[in-house]
């Protein structure tokens, strides 16, 4: 077998990608699940710490900051494991899937959190003033007139934070889930051939090649100087 | 409560496990060492190529930056790792590790580095080549030195990550940090060596996460 | 004439930065329909004293009371307060992503409570007042200087406010639209609202106000009808300020 054949009797071996092929479009929906789900969760968890530091309470502060440092500063992979190795000494079983799911929400929370924060603090204090000399309240400035404002100027950083922290998906296949990694990994141990893992990689760019492609639009779009 | 400190915070455990969690924070610092200087080698290297107008190069350049920006990193690590044997290549857990490191955080780096150069006002360079300076040189002595500055959080930033990066290393058999800890993990059903991992990793990052909220926090008061 | 109870009430006013004491017990007050111009030199704590009244800034010490209502009891409800305290501010402040007439519209909306077509029928007959109804589905990046602090002030007598305070309303205009704005504050003058404005424009201090407060080093040095403190200043400060701004 010369070389090349080697190669692609290898790495593009049809008959082993089509063996394998179902299942990695079943991963594929998994990826696209688990990635929706800590997105929404993320951004969400994020966005509330941010409105809740922005009651200026000093002791709650000092606990967000030190929450969000921590999963700033944690590997992503190492929250996972201690998620679903560790709980089950616990008397508490998480699966994998929703291991991978609570470790990397909580990662995108830390995150998110910082840049909604930046977001609200660039918003001028005359917006604040004026707000609130017209009557209304805390909440009310903070939703009506501050937030969108803010929202704007987070959207670049937080799109590029939020591809990253997805593509932490992959991560999950260390504890056995079927994403894409996890069901081309499969694929090469009992197939005894790589090809699963072509497959699997082609998948996730076909997957996140458009958003990146879509973060850098977005980046472009709301490079707004004010 | 009794429970929780004997499943998380065993000391016993941890002490016992020190040796081989110290042999994996070594392995960890010099995987950083090593994969750091490779990912800015190849994000300096995109990033001048990426100055160069013509469309032969522009293309696949962009187009290889945002394939390894879209392909996960373990993906790429797995791929190269088990993949490379089939054409016959031995390869090691650490020589894959800096491959797959170098391709990926080469390409963020790069971007990085490249809207850094962009940032430099044109005018700098052509004072340097009014002056005589060759291209390589406005690059070397006039570019680089600003673009550099004018992203520095983002090149701690993205430095931060790389170094969690090495963590998943572990999955390909590489002697880190959180391989040693799930290895002690598995023979002591014990999670401790783990959050021992993890408040290693702490103590090691959170300076810098701490340097980087800082500096973030200047750069947007200076915006205002 | 019986003497009116003051609609603002300021007393003993103390304030301080740290260690910056801005306000050294200040005593303020304003009667209903009168224009009081607070004039001094920058530091003299005039802008300071004008936000404690709506309780922008919080005051270390003292009391103020603003038609009836004591704005430094915690158990006031602030909010309420402030509807009938309009606020005008240097730098406009609109909020950017509203048309002007969503600028004045919003509390009517949020904080009244008013329905949509109520809230519109009462922003466009504010913006009418300021000259602007022509301009109300404008964004203030479409408006000049001028027209975004006259939208500003729709914005706050949209309310229907007892009392407006006017913090430095002109410094930020380009001169040629300065006019425009003064005339609007005349026409409210005239409409009987009663107004504080903290500024330099002089020449408006003597046609308009009812009373001017000169301020320095966080005091107030001297106080009365225009013609007396331009004319026959007797305070050394006074003298000395008047000079300056009289020379450009």
């Amino acid at each position: 077998m010369t070389g090349w054949e080697r190669f692609t009797d290898s790495f593009f071996n049809a008959r082993v990608m089509a063996q394998y092929l179902p299942k990695i479009i079943e991963g594929f929906g998994l990826t696209i699940v688990l990635a929706l789900c800590i997105i929404a969760a993320g951004l969400l968890a994020g966005l509330s710490l941010a409105v809740l530091r922005s009651f200026a309470l000093r002791p709650l502060n000092w606990l967000i900051i030190f929450v969000v440092d921590l999963f700033r500063a944690l590997p992503p992979l190492v929250i996972i494991v201690l998620l679903f190795f560790g709980l089950p000494s616990m008397g508490m079983e998480l699966s994998g899937f929703a291991s991978a799911w609570l470790a990397l929400t909580l990662v995108l929370m830390a995150f998110s959190e910082e840049i909604f924060w930046a977001g609200i603090t660039s918003v001028p204090k005359g917006q604040w003033e004026a707000a609130r000399s017209t009557g209304l309240g805390f909440l009310q400035a903070l939703g009506f007139v501050v937030l969108p404002q803010a929202l704007r100027l987070t959207i670049p950083p937080l799109t590029n934070r939020t591809i990253a922290i997805t593509k932490g998906t992959a991560l999950a296949s260390v504890v056995a889930v079927p994403d894409i990694l996890g069901a081309a990994s499969s694929g090469l141990s009992h197939s005894f051939n790589p090809s699963p893992l072509t497959l699997g990689a082609l998948a996730y760019l076909v997957l996140f090649f458009p958003v990146v492609l879509l973060g850098r639009w977005i980046e472009t779009r709301f490079a707004w100087k004010r | 409560m009794q429970d929780f400190l004997e499943a998380f915070l065993n000391w016993e455990i941890m002490r016992e496990a020190s040796p081989i969690l110290w042999a994996g924070l070594r392995a960890t610092l010099l995987l950083s060492l090593l994969v750091v200087p490779l990912g800015l080698l190849g994000g300096i290297t995109l990033a001048v190529l990426s100055t160069l107008p013509s469309p032969f190069i522009k293309w696949p350049l962009r187009i290889w930056v945002d394939t390894f920006r879209a392909l996960p990193p373990l993906v790429l690590l797995i791929f190269i790792f088990a993949g490379l044997p089939f054409l016959g290549l031995e390869i090691s857990a650490w020589s894959a590790v800096a491959i797959g490191f170098f391709l990926n955080t080469g390409a963020y780096y790069g971007e990085i580095l490249r809207a850094g150069i962009e940032s430099v006002p044109r005018g700098q360079v052509e004072a340097a080549r009014s002056t005589g300076l060759t291209a390589a040189q406005t690059m070397r002595f006039i570019v680089l030195p600003q673009a550099v500055r004018n992203v520095l959080p983002d090149l701690i930033s993205n430095t931060l990550e790389v170094v969690k990066l090495t963590s998943i290393a572990s999955v390909v058999a590489l002697p880190e940090l959180l391989f040693q800890a799930r290895q002690a993990q598995s023979v002591t059903y014990n999670a401790s060596p783990i959050v021992a991992a993890a408040i290693i990793y702490f103590i090691l990052l959170w300076p810098v996460v701490r340097l980087l909220s800082r500096l973030e926090n200047k750069q947007l008061a200076a915006r205002r | 004439m019986t003497p009116a109870r003051p609609i603002v009430e300021a007393r003993a006013i103390h304030k301080h930065f740290g260690a910056l004491h801005v306000l050294r017990g200040v005593d303020f007050s304003v009667e209903e329909r009168q224009l009081v111009f607070v004039i001094g030199p920058s530091g003299s704590g005039k802008s300071t004293l004008l936000r404690c009244l709506n309780r922008l800034e919080e005051p270390s010490s003292g009391s103020i009371i603003v038609d009836g209502i004591d704005m430094l009891d915690a158990r006031t409800d602030i909010n309420k307060a402030r509807q009938k305290i309009g606020m005008v501010f240097q730098s406009f402040n609109l909020y950017p992503h509203m048309t002007a007439l969503g600028n004045v519209m919003l509390a009517l909306r949020k904080v009244q409570g008013l329905d949509k077509a109520e809230a519109e029928a009462r922003a466009q007959r504010a913006l009418e007042r300021v000259h602007l109804a022509d301009r109300a589905d404008h964004y203030p990046s479409q408006l000049s200087g001028g027209q975004q602090q006259r939208v500003a002030i729709a914005r706050s007598i949209a309310l229907e406010p007892r009392v407006m305070l006017f913090d430095e309303p002109t410094s930020a205009l380009d001169p040629e639209l300065v006019g425009g704005v003064l005339a609007v504050m005349r026409e409210l003058r005239e409409d009987g609202m009663t107004m504080v404005v903290v500024s330099h424009e002089m020449s408006f201090a003597r046609a308009a106000a009812d009373r001017v407060v000169f301020m320095a080093d966080g005091e107030i040095l001297e106080q009365g009808p225009p013609s007396d403190l331009f004319s026959a200043p007797r305070h050394e400060r006074l003298r000395a300020f008047i000079s300056q701004i009289e020379r450009h």
